[in-house]
């Protein structure tokens, strides 16, 4: 393949390669921050819960 | 808990900004490679995703080697941070890689020198994070996060010396590396820059993301302590 990308004239059409890698790269990033966001939503919920139960014990 | 910190905000945003500044080059600055065509371009994301995945290895030994001197939990926290955000990294490092590959390559996948070292170093990150999950008890289970964390840190000068010291198809775009590698392509001044501005931004992506995931360490440890006390 890559002697048949020498041989050519123009460069070769891999820009539905180029896209698929950067769909991953951006995709990766937000699934990622996503999740960091979701635990620390979940966090305050859990820490809610938690201070109103010691509250009632008090 | 601390509200977020102003600085943090201000770094999120100068982050965004360095991505979107980042995108733009590697997408319209840099010129087209002559041969490779526009697969080339993600390059300049994928080595600043090896870069920022071994920052996380790198800096999570530290906070390895820290916290075994200190016995401070909090330094377990910066190490488990470090590990979760090298993961993801070198995952995109990995995928990104195959995907280039295909064109270039001809396969997805090949089992060089180079491609397995970052394999079994993803590997390595992925089991501490599983056999950290089995030790209930949190200073063993810092102590233990500390100690493999440093020894697996051998792993980031293995995978990035590979593509030098083995015989590998793998291109080394900086220094030098086996004439046989397939995919080499010397830089232009433009490619140069972008390059250089990718590792710039991601670094930042790096910086930002880390600080994130150690305030949310501390809040998990501050509602399992809370947690703790209800239960007692």
């Amino acid at each position: 393949m890559f002697i048949s990308l020498l041989l050519q004239e123009g460069p070769a059409d891999t820009t539905d390669y180029m896209i698929a890698g950067y769909a991953v790269i951006f995709g990766v990033m937000l699934l990622y921050v996503i999740s960091l966001w979701v635990r620390n939503r979940n966090l305050e919920k859990d820490l809610e819960v938690l201070q109103e139960i010691q509250g009632e014990d008090r | 808990m601390n509200s977020k910190p102003r600085l943090l905000t201000i770094l999120d945003v100068v982050t965004v900004l360095l991505l979107l500044v980042a995108s733009y080059m590697v997408f319209f600055y840099a010129p087209q490679e002559a041969v490779m065509g526009d697969v080339q371009r993600v390059f300049y994301f994928h080595v600043a995703s090896g870069w920022v995945g071994m920052l996380g290895f790198i800096g999570a030994a530290v906070s390895g080697i820290i916290y075994l001197i200190k016995k401070d939990r909090k330094w377990d926290i910066v190490g488990l941070a470090a590990v979760e955000i090298g993961i993801a990294f070198i995952f995109i490092n990995i995928v990104t890689g195959s995907i280039w590959a295909r064109p270039i390559w001809n396969t997805w996948w090949t089992w060089d020198p180079r491609l397995t070292t970052a394999t079994v170093m993803l590997l390595i990150y992925l089991a501490y994070l599983m056999l950290r999950q089995g030790i209930e008890d949190p200073d063993r289970r810092a102590r233990f996060g500390a100690v493999y964390a440093i020894i697996g840190s051998l792993s980031v000068p293995l995978t990035y010396f590979s593509a030098r010291i083995f015989r590998t198809i793998h291109p080394v775009v900086i220094g030098s590396g086996d004439p046989s590698a397939t995919g080499s392509f010397d830089m232009t001044p433009m490619m140069t820059q972008a390059f250089m501005f990718s590792l710039f931004t991601f670094t930042f992506i790096f910086i930002d993301l880390f600080w994130h995931r150690i305030r949310l360490g501390q809040k998990t440890d501050h509602v399992e302590q809370l947690r703790l006390k209800t239960m007692e």
